[in-house]
């Protein structure tokens, strides 16, 4: 089996049409371990790429105006199961332009593998980028992944992220993302975490609301078993006049896990507001109870109410 | 033909005595009314039946179809047709409403039970049942739930109660669709214009029935309060 027929693969395991890698409409990128295995641009979309010492250089620029009707795939990670791979993501989304970007990221045997992210990612004026990556990781929780980005959304320019680890073990994980919001821009991020056995997650997402009328929201949902542990860092600051952020934090903790969570919320300016709300907690009984009272085994509904939280 | 019988109930919270000596009938195909102000032990009577944890009688029987289900779990219990209407609906995120309604039955039509709760089904199919539905919706998707599982003892917790309130007529309707299920109901209300819609009705005071009546006998005696538990002054709500 080719490495590019091994990605297709694993693609498919996520619940992705694998075809998308063979669809000439279709931009995607395909790297595993330190080499690039498939690359395609299409109209409105260039990409270029770069090997580097441990990884790969990958920049991606939705052209001006451009509406990309297709997601732009990328599918990265490491087969084997030792090794370190390090990508540098350069994303620019330029005025009024339209894409979403998905990214598959895969270490389905890592026993010593190491993973880091290095994104920037830049939305000018008037333009949308959806990033939503989505992992597949292994059994054994032994890879790290260090995803950072460093985020501007350019006035009326809007971002949404949407990360989710929730199949395989975890292992370590550690999410740094910095995002500036401009006049009238919006930013959503949202993660969705699954932490078994021993696995450690840190979660830091700050937003600084720079621009009037800006807004935010980060949404964090992680659930815990085994001796899992997980702290979630929300941030947000309001500096401008009609700004508002939101921080939104729920976990569920079973068994011997830990979670903390820390809302931070900033205003310099009179007219900006910022919220928070944080649960962290076992399973709500009623939530079991009103499952169980449709016939659901307490098994069941547990799965049903975790699977919920995290979908 | 006895569907549910109590016997002889007593039940104990923190302490506190909450049902004392309780004995209840319902009767196959039968809609009956338990009618007490708030705090009188009507939601313990279905927390008890149902079998909720922390919900374990201190002493007494409840015998289902001739068996007695106290030492079933609740999921057992649901599993022999006992269902419950919640007076304050959970809220389930990422859970959809139309999964919710298909728990009991995938197969069923879903759309056409929103339709029997006054919900649109185009706009509320495919929403979760989280924080972005009032009290009042979630309450409605509740009894839809429970007319779509098709039990034979559904128990509805005050559901007049909630943001948004139903009329007694969308109530009815909802009870009588139970009924044409083949189901019973035990209709919990403080309100004696609810009572009305049963066949059947009993008076919840002090942790006791006090009386066990005809819909209107029994209407007629909350509002008199000549309740000899607690001698009319604490089992009616001015």
């Amino acid at each position: 089996m080719t490495e590019l027929e091994e990605v297709s693969r694993i693609v498919s395991n996520m619940g992705v049409d694998s075809a998308v890698l063979t669809d000439p409409r279709v931009a995607h990128v395909v790297a595993t371990g330190l080499d690039l295995v498939s690359r395609r641009v299409i109209p409105g979309v260039d990409i270029r790429n770069e090997k580097t010492a441990d990884g790969l250089v990958a920049q991606i620029t939705v052209k001006q105006h451009a509406k990309i009707a297709n997601p732009i795939h990328l599918c990265i990670g490491v087969l084997h199961d030792t090794g370190r791979q390090r990508i540098q993501l350069q994303v620019k989304s330029e005025n009024d332009s339209a894409a979403k970007i998905v990214a598959h990221c895969f270490f389905p045997r890592a026993q010593n593998v190491e993973h880091i992210m290095d994104a920037s990612i830049e939305i000018d004026s008037g333009a949308e980028l959806h990033h939503a990556e989505g992992h597949y990781h292994g059994p054994f929780g032994g890879v790290t992944v260090l995803p950072t980005a460093k985020v501007r959304v350019h006035p009326h320019g809007r971002y949404t992220s949407d990360f989710s680890l929730t199949s395989g073990r975890v292992g370590k994980l550690r999410i740094d993302y910095s995002v500036t919001v401009e006049a009238h821009a919006i930013a959503e991020l949202t993660a969705k975490i699954f932490g078994h056995a021993t696995d450690e997650i840190k979660i830091r997402e700050a937003v600084v609301l720079s621009g009037e009328q800006a807004r935010s929201l980060i949404r964090t949902r992680v659930a815990l078993e085994g001796r899992a542990r997980a702290e979630v860092t929300g941030i947000t600051e309001g500096n401008a006049e009609g700004a508002r952020g939101h921080v939104d934090c729920m976990e569920i903790v079973r068994d011997h896990a830990f979670a903390q969570a820390i809302p931070i919320v900033r205003v310099t300016h009179p007219l900006a507001k910022v919220t928070h709300e944080a649960a962290i907690g076992s399973i709500d009984q009623k939530q079991l109870e009103t499952l169980m009272a449709h016939g659901l085994t307490p098994e069941q509904a547990v799965e049903m109410v975790v699977t919920g939280l995290l979908r | 033909m006895r569907l549910l019988e109590i016997k002889n109930l007593s039940f104990q919270l923190g302490g506190n005595i909450i049902l004392d000596d309780l004995n209840l009938t319902v009767d196959q195909g039968e809609i009956h009314a338990l009618i007490g102000t708030n705090g009188s032990g009507k939601s313990s009577v279905a927390y008890l039946i149902l079998g909720c944890e922390k919900y374990v009688p201190t002493s007494g029987e409840i015998v289902f179809e001739g068996n007695s289900i106290n030492a079933l779990k609740l999921f057992e219990r649901a599993r022999l047709g006992i269902t419950l209407c919640w007076q304050e609906p959970a809220r389930l995120e990422g859970i959809a409403v139309e999964d919710y309604l298909r728990l009991g039955d995938p197969s069923i039509d879903s759309a056409a039970y929103l339709r029997k709760v006054g919900l649109p089904p185009e706009q509320y199919l495919q929403r979760n049942i989280d924080k972005t539905l009032s009290g009042g919706q979630r309450k409605r998707i509740e009894l839809a739930s429970v007319l779509a599982l098709k039990p034979k003892l559904a128990i509805l917790d005050e559901p007049d109660s909630g943001i948004d309130l139903l009329s007694i007529g969308e109530i009815s309707d909802v009870i009588q669709s139970c009924k044409g299920n083949g189901a019973s109901v035990l209709l919990i209300t403080h309100r004696e214009e609810m009572v009305r819609i049963a066949d059947r009705a009993s008076q919840l005071c002090g942790g006791k029935i006090v009386l066990t009546a005809s819909p209107a006998e029994v209407a007629q005696f909350y509002k008199s309060r000549r309740c000899t538990v607690c001698n009319g002054k604490e089992c009616h709500d001015d």
